[in-house]
């Protein structure tokens, strides 16, 4: 609960009307897009400026209260879910673009602008920006910085991190620091721009952030690889990669997912095959129509039964959009929607997707499995419901057996998602406690009273994660 | 205000009468965030988004809060125009949860006197009985023939009135006679080859205020090829009542039309307003647990159909010759026609047959105008927030023409044309005026 006191100065800082605590005001910000996290926050707050920012911050931090940023609340770790109650930090008026730097190639944004606006904005300058999160017409680049979001473009162009150049960070004592640059090389000091991205608002306020811009690519085509048998589609992307092509998008879909995703966007998505393949390359003429021929033999090589390419833009379009919208699709199967987040090297796609599937069979469990192929980022997805507590706990049982797995191929727990509070029992498994200890010592001395987003990343203690709460 | 003991009585019917499975049926993604206008106008705030009704209505039943003032403000405030659905990939059906909602909220609330009496007076008094409808529409005409309008106009007494009603009051059509209001077809044969016998579902507004569209849409409709049953004993599609909480009155004025129009051995129901089309196709949702009426209800529903669509698989403008003098064309959605009828190519693509026009799509066109029902009236500032903006977007088009498909529509974009003052160079025009127009204009 927030003292009158502190509601008075908090109101006296950003103004009344952009304080809230009335109970529906609260419990519109209790939740984000991580089935069954709820928890009720003390307040809600829109800063305006930087300033406000950090005040708001120092007020926090002398009484101890918790700060939990969010953007579109859209993250999957129930990182905005404020499990500690406290203050919820908005960036409905800091969504500004502030400048596109046609000479240095770069983009400077507030956090709250949602990404794919900027996207439009550097696109119609010719320019590109390719991270594209499927949430990234709703995502704001405050989200993506803080989940070091990926995309549909990851494989050959990277995440989130590698476009980020600078920051303005409102430290967790209210200090106002500035990281980074528009420079394409700086040595001065340890790099705490590669810090703070995936910090998960955990490290403090990130309340402006300059980004990297490449020119557009000049050409992009896009085709579909149909199969009959999921382990050739899995082989075909580690095929693809060894040999030496690096397509802009390698997506994955199984059946049940393309079902589903027809069902909503209703485009002709072949729903009688086992799986697809969404590839697509971007670049000069020559060499992608070069690389798409390759890659449509490679996958003719791998028994696909049919590779189509899209005949134009509108239809590439559709395609790509479609895929975006798998996971959302798959919440029309059952009222409880679970996904995972597990990655593994490119080249161990196949046993991942087929361990995926037995274990789906051992505990008796309907999984859809679509994902970033090319990442070795795949998507298991479990349609249950969560008011069948039987069920909910194989589901609970089966997905730490795909982290194991997927830990035992190479790789790790969550590849894009995040840790928040629901992978945070995990995060020992891939580090270690060493690891663990080693990330707490820059917590601590970042933030000595653990008030940004408090109970995220860092599990009270590592134990058997629940996926049930309450 | 709503007291302690109806919040009770709200929350206990939340609990009994919302659909569970739809409300977690929400993964709470927010893909359907930016296509909410009251989000966007709102300033980005979630508790205006379908996210945040669907939570809100959620944490009602849960019992994590209490249907308060808030919560009925977040509920009123929704325009019903069901952006959100078509985006939403999860399918959750946010419009049935709402219209139960309301209906709960609004049977356990004690409306203040004058809400109540208007309330009454315009959804029991006067849209189930067409005769009524006839005779208020026909007062208006008479104080449009008499002089009075002007009389009123120039005494200023409009401007008692907030300033968007006083517009409006600019912008209604020129009423017809009460004599051509009584006297209407009952059956039309088609000009031509006979293709399809239809049965044409006129609307209280569309028979009275706008009665020369609903002449155009059955003379299109004969050229189309249609032979036409108008059977008198049709109802008001009770839209209204089903947005307003009225979900009862909503299902006598349904079953009905149902009646009425259950035996006419016809091919298809032909609306030509969006708001009544959308609700005509979702009555057997509404009588869903009626098991009299269930099936007669689904029948009904197979059959309905806007004017645009069925024009256009009837091949209208090919068939026939469309041509307009020079201008610039541009066409709003009507959200129910085009979110819940799924009707959004078939007029665009009957204005793109004209010859002589130059077709423009305005940006957003597919987002409300503010119109929603009664909510310009009862939601005004919203409302005419979100028609400024639909008017930055219609004027950047340059057209000259603006379409809609819905009376409420027509009768806002009006009136945005009238408070930008482009009433001189800009007009609101139903499709189906426009394209008898352009039918004519070959001759
Ligand atoms: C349907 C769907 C598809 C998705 N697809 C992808 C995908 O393809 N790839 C992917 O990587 N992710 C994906 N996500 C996950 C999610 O969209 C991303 O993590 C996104 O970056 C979150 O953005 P947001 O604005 O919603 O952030 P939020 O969810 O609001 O916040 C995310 C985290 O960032 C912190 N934060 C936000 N702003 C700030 C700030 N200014 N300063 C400090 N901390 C801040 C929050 O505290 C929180 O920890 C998907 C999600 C959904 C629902
Ligand atoms: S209504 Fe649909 S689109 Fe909106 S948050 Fe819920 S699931 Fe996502
Ligand atoms: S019906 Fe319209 S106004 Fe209401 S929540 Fe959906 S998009 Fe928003």
């Amino acid at each position: 609960m927030l003292s009158n006191d502190v509601k008075q100065k908090l109101k006296a800082i950003v103004g009344v009307e952009n304080f809230e605590d009335s109970k529906s005001a609260c419990l519109v910000y209790s939740y984000d897009a991580t089935p069954n996290f709820q928890s009720m926050p003390d307040g809600v707050i829109s800063p305006r400026t930087t300033q406000e920012v950090s005040e708001i911050v120092k007020l926090c931090n002398e009484h101890k209260i918790p700060i939990v940023p969010r953007g579109s609340g859209s993250n999957l770790c129930g990182g905005t879910c404020p499990t500690e109650g406290g203050l919820v930090l908005l960036f409905r008026h800091m969504n500004k673009i502030l400048e596109i730097d046609e000479e240095n190639l770069t983009v400077t944004v507030q956090p709250g602008v949602v990404t794919l606006d900027m996207i439009n904005a550097v696109e119609a300058k010719g320019l590109f920006y390719p991270p594209d999160p499927s949430s990234m017409k709703i995502s704001t680049m405050g989200g993506n910085i803080n989940e070091n979001s990926g995309g549909l473009r990851g494989l050959k162009y990277g995440v989130t991190r590698d476009y980020v150049m600078a920051l303005e960070v409102v430290l967790a004592n209210g200090d106002i620091i500035r990281t980074g640059g528009k420079l394409a090389k700086d040595v001065a000091g340890y790099d705490l721009t590669r810090l703070y991205v995936g910090s998960e608002g955990t490290l403090g306020v990130i309340t402006e952030a300059t980004l990297k811009l490449i020119p557009i690519p000049e050409t992009k085509k896009t085709m579909l690889a149909l199969y009959q048998d999921l382990e050739a589609a899995a082989k075909t992307v580690s095929k693809i990669i060894a040999n030496k092509i690096i397509p802009s998008t390698l997506e994955f879909l199984d059946q049940p997912t393309l079902k589903v995703v027809e069902d909503f966007a209703q485009i002709g998505l072949p729903t009688d095959v086992q799986a697809v393949l969404l590839i697509e390359q971007d670049g000069p003429a020559e060499v992608v129509e070069k690389d798409m021929k390759k890659m449509a033999e490679i996958c003719h090589a791998e028994k696909a039964v049919s590779v189509k390419v899209a005949q134009t833009a509108e239809e590439a379009e559709a395609l790509t959009t479609a895929r975006r919208a798998a996971l959302s699709a798959c919440a029309r199967l059952k009222p409880t929607t679970i996904l995972e987040d597990a990655t593994v090297p490119r080249s161990e796609i196949a046993k991942m997707v087929n361990g995926i599937n037995k274990i789906a069979e051992k505990y008796k469990l309907d999984i859809c499995t679509f994902g970033h192929a090319g990442d070795g980022n795949l998507h298991p997805t479990c349609p249950t419901d969560a008011r069948n507590h039987e069920e909910m706990e194989r589901v609970e049982e089966a997905f730490a057996e795909i982290f194991a797995l997927a830990i035992e191929l190479g790789g790790t727990i969550t590849g894009e998602h995040g840790v928040g509070v629901m992978k945070a029992p995990y995060l020992e498994w891939k580090l270690g406690k060493e690891g663990i200890a080693a990330m707490q010592a820059i917590k601590s001395g970042l933030d000595p009273n653990n008030i940004m987003n408090p109970g995220k990343v860092f599990a009270k203690d590592s134990r058997k994660r629940l996926v049930v709460t309450r | 205000m709503t007291t302690v003991k109806e919040q009770q009585v709200i929350q206990e019917q939340f609990k009994e009468r919302m659909n569970q499975d739809e409300l977690l049926n929400c993964m709470r993604c927010g893909f359907c965030l930016p296509t909410c206008p009251t989000y966007i106008e709102s300033g980005l705030k979630e508790a205006h988004s379908p996210r945040g009704r669907i939570a809100l209505m959620k944490a009602v039943v849960d019992g994590i809060i209490e249907p308060d003032e808030e919560v009925e403000r977040s509920l009123e405030l929704c325009l019903g125009c069901r952006a959100c659905e078509p985006v939403c990939p999860s399918g959750v059906k946010y419009g049935h949860l709402l219209e139960e909602a309301r209906d709960i909220i609004n049977q356990n609330k004690k409306h203040s006197l004058p809400v109540k009496m208007v309330r009454n007076a315009v959804l029991n008094g006067l849209f189930p009985h067409q005769n009524r409808m006839q005779m208020v529409t026909g007062l208006l005409g008479f104080y449009q023939r008499s002089g009075m309008q002007t009389l009123t106009r120039k005494t200023g007494m409009m401007k008692l009135f907030p300033d968007h009603l006083a517009t409006m009051e600019k912008v209604l059509p020129q009423v017809p006679t009460m004599k051509k209001m009584k006297n209407r077809p009952e059956f039309l044969e088609a000009l031509g080859p006979q293709t399809k016998r239809v049965a044409f579902f006129k609307g209280c507004l569309m028979d009275t205020m706008f009665l020369e569209s609903n002449d155009a849409t059955m003379k299109l409709l004969q050229l189309a090829g249609c032979e036409i049953v108008i059977p008198p004993d049709q109802a008001c599609c009770g839209a209204l009542h089903g947005h307003s909480g009225e979900k009862d009155a909503g299902k006598e004025l349904a079953k009905r039309n149902i009646q009425a129009f259950e035996d006419l051995e016809v091919d298809f129901i032909i609306t030509n307003a969006g708001g009544c089309g959308a609700f005509l196709i979702d009555y057997d949702h509404l009588l869903k647990d009626d098991p009299d009426w269930k099936e007669r209800a689904k029948a009904f529903v197979s059959k309905i159909k806007d004017i645009s669509e069925i024009l256009y698989e009837l091949d209208f403008h090919k068939k026939n010759h469309l041509e307009l003098p020079e201008q610039v064309i541009t066409y709003q959605d009507s959200c129910h026609l085009r979110n819940v009828m799924k009707t959004a190519s078939a007029p665009r693509a009957l204005l793109q047959a004209i010859k002589g026009i130059e077709y423009r799509e305005m940006k957003d066109a597919d987002r409300c105008c503010g119109s929603a029902g009664i909510y310009n009236i009862v939601e005004s500032e919203m409302s005419m927030q979100i028609l400024d903006y639909k008017m930055i977007q219609t004027k950047a088009t340059l057209a000259t023409t603006v379409v809609t498909a819905n009376p409420g529509c027509l009768l806002q974009m009006k009136l945005g044309i009238e408070r930008e003052g482009l009433t001189d160079k800009m007009r609101g025009v139903h499709i189906v005026d426009l394209l008898l127009e352009a039918v004519g204009q070959e001759k």
